[in-house]
């Protein structure tokens, strides 16, 4: 099995290789550093959301309500921000990151305490967190001349060299992976997600594992929440609508077994990679953005087929080797 | 287990047990929605003015039918907006080329139910793989094809007896409102008094030991999400009636909706459980509730976060009342 997962990787990176050799010969600014710098801080919000989605998904549930938990903690930071435009960026980040862990915990608490669906409980909060982004807002947009260049610069400055927006999803994914791989905690989410009885009857607190997993969620969506209104230099009631799905979709291309208990960063990584490239590369060869749509779902629906298939293939190698 | 039931049925008929159901209480809230919704406006009340309001929710009621099949088999499927877009697309350009509109309108019913068959032969197939991400792909792609068809244009200029279907009224009932009583009793029948019925029901509950017992499983979930593609379609058939044109955004957020008035219907998303008739009260009580605070102005985005309180405690509730009553039996 473990061949076989490190097989899937290498499938989908020469994928990407083969990709990018292609849409290089098509057009040759597609590897120039600005378009990868481009491309990269493009990347950088979607795949700071698979991590936390990839959490989720790891203990089977599903969380639907993050587009709109980015939409209010970013309509949050942003009128706080144009309301007191000497506040400092780091502030507005805690702020819209404290907005969405608090809407997490809520998802979290319907889940875990109440055993609602996570489906179900994210679906009905998704709802009224977008409420909560037009209500807060009035139905108004905030927008560029209403923030403080302070606060448009998270998106547009630079940390040793690298844009911030990049900078940062590195932190996260070296947080996330040592966090995921190597503490007790992060260990008990795959327990869980494999197995919720047999992770309760060996001590795991199941209910506080799922807490956590979607309350980092929403922390998570917060801060890119901050990111997004800071990098579009707006926030609108509408906001990041369907977001999740591109979120899941990443997860899904990474390997991230939605049925629960299987995902690694790494694989995280290059599926969000993918999505980016795909994103990014479309329109630098002249693809119509009416195509954009339908190519990106044929390639997730072919990446989960192939998945799918090689997985098979494997159980039945493996089931061959044991009867010799 | 089953010894058990049939006890139950040959128990005389119990009052209590009638009243302490799901759809009662839906029944409740309905009138209570319906009260409010008189108090709030004085030209609430009145049959036109219901049957009105009827026709400004009933498009996505025609998906609401089938999807009850798809969870009770413990599935879901998000593709359904967008094969509406796509059938909706389809039926329109194809007019516009030329094709006489009955055919138009066959051609976009057969591209709903293709989609449908496609969504259903892909789960089948692939047994791994969880409803939600095959038709999260299909979702994408098919309103990707529908971007294709007529990117940021719309088609329209429909013959005129075609809006007769969204506008139309059989005396002073909405033609609309006839169309869905009479799937919504074909659905209910199809449900609760045949074969097919009871097999969607034991497939929820366990698919193994029905496959074990001789019920074509893989047949049955194809034809159920072969149906749920096919009145996709029908809803397609009525939004551009009553909007006039068709567009590749039309439906968007649609699943999300029809999805939410389901699980309100007291149908469970783990499958096997739940009536045809609690998912119709749920499409009047959510339909109604929008339309009543829409009369008195309140915004939309509070209307969102209502229906979405609204769905939290409907799941809540039988949640809480369940595991009380195991900690009592335990012990």
């Amino acid at each position: 099995m473990r061949n076989i997962s490190k097989f899937r990787e290498m499938g989908l990176l020469v994928f990407i290789v083969i990709l990018c050799a292609f849409i290089q010969f098509k057009n040759p600014s597609f590897l120039s550093f600005e378009n990868i710098n481009d491309l990269l801080t493009n990347t950088a919000i979607l795949s700071i959301l698979a991590v936390g989605m990839m959490m989720v998904l790891l203990t089977a549930g599903i969380d639907l309500s993050i587009g709109s938990t980015l939409a209010l903690s970013g309509m949050t930071a942003a009128l706080v921000v144009s309301n007191n435009p000497e506040i400092s960026p780091i502030v507005a980040i805690l702020i819209g990151v404290a907005v969405g862990t608090v809407c997490g915990f809520i998802v979290g608490f319907l889940v875990s305490m109440f055993g609602v669906f996570p489906i179900i409980a994210s679906l009905g909060m998704m709802n009224v967190y977008r409420g909560l982004t037009f209500m807060s807002s009035g139905g108004k947009w905030v927008s560029a001349h209403q923030m403080p260049d302070s606060f448009k610069g998270i998106a547009t400055g630079s940390i040793l060299g690298i844009n911030t927006l990049i900078f940062i999803a590195i932190v996260i994914y070296i947080i996330f992976y040592y966090f995921i791989n190597y503490t007790r905690t992060g260990r008990q989410i795959y327990a869980v997600g494999s197995n919720v009885a047999s992770a309760k009857i060996s001590g795991i607190n199941t209910k506080k594992t799922l807490l956590l997993v979607y309350t980092l969620m929403g922390a998570l969506s917060g801060l890119a929440g901050v990111l997004w209104v800071s990098k579009f230099a707006s926030a609108q009631g509408d906001t990041a609508t369907g977001y999740e799905l591109s979120v899941i979709a990443a997860c899904v291309l990474g390997g991230v077994s939605v049925a629960g208990g299987y995902g690694k960063v790494s694989g995280l990584l290059v599926g969000a990679l993918l999505l980016g490239i795909l994103n990014n590369a479309l329109p630098l060869i002249n693809v119509s953005p009416f195509w954009q749509n339908a190519i990106q779902g044929c390639i997730i629906l072919v990446a989960i087929l192939m998945n799918a298939y090689v997985k098979r293939r494997a159980t039945k190698e493996n089931l061959m080797r044991r009867k010799i | 287990m089953e010894n058990k039931r049939i006890v139950e049925n040959t128990k005389k008929f119990n009052l209590k047990q009638f009243f302490f159901q799901w759809e009662w209480m839906l029944v409740g809230v309905f009138i209570i929605i319906n009260i409010m919704n008189s108090n709030l406006s004085p030209y609430y009340l009145s049959f036109t003015g219901i049957m009105d309001a009827s026709m400004t929710f009933l498009d996505k009621a025609f998906m609401v039918l089938p999807m009850v099949f798809i969870i009770i088999l413990g599935d879901i499927d998000i593709s359904i907006a967008s094969t509406t877009a796509l059938s909706a697309v389809i039926m329109a350009v194809t007019f516009n080329m030329g094709l006489p509109m009955p055919l138009a309108i066959l051609l976009g019913l057969t591209v709903g139910a293709v989609c449908g068959l496609i969504n259903g032969l892909l789960i089948v197939k692939f047994k791994e793989l969880p409803a939600m991400i095959v038709t999260l792909s299909t979702m994408i792609i098919f309103r990707g094809i529908a971007y294709i068809i007529l990117e940021d244009q719309a088609a329209g200029k429909f013959p005129e007896w075609y809006s007769y279907l969204g506008w139309g009224y059989v005396g002073t009932v909405p033609f609309m409102l006839i169309a869905f009583i009479v799937f919504a009793i074909l659905f209910g029948l199809l449900l609760h008094k045949t074969t097919f019925g009871r097999s969607v029901y034991g497939m929820g509950n366990n698919i193994t030991a029905c496959r074990y017992s001789g019920i074509k499983t893989d047949k049955i979930k194809v034809i159920v999400f072969t149906l749920m593609g096919f009145m996709a379609s029908v809803t397609a058939l009525f939004l551009i009636s009553r909007t006039g044109s068709a567009r590749p955004n039309v439906a968007t957020g649609y699943e999300m909706d029809v999805i939410a008035m389901v699980v309100l219907g007291g149908i469970s998303t783990l499958g096997g459980k739940g009536r045809m008739l609690g998912a119709v009260i749920s499409i009047f009580i959510i339909g109604l509730l929008r339309y009543g605070l829409g009369l008195i102005n309140v915004p939309a985005q509070m209307l969102m976060i209502i229906i979405g309180i609204i769905l939290i405690i409907a799941v809540t509730i039988p949640n809480i009342n369940l595991s009380s009553f195991k900690k009592k039996k335990i012990a």
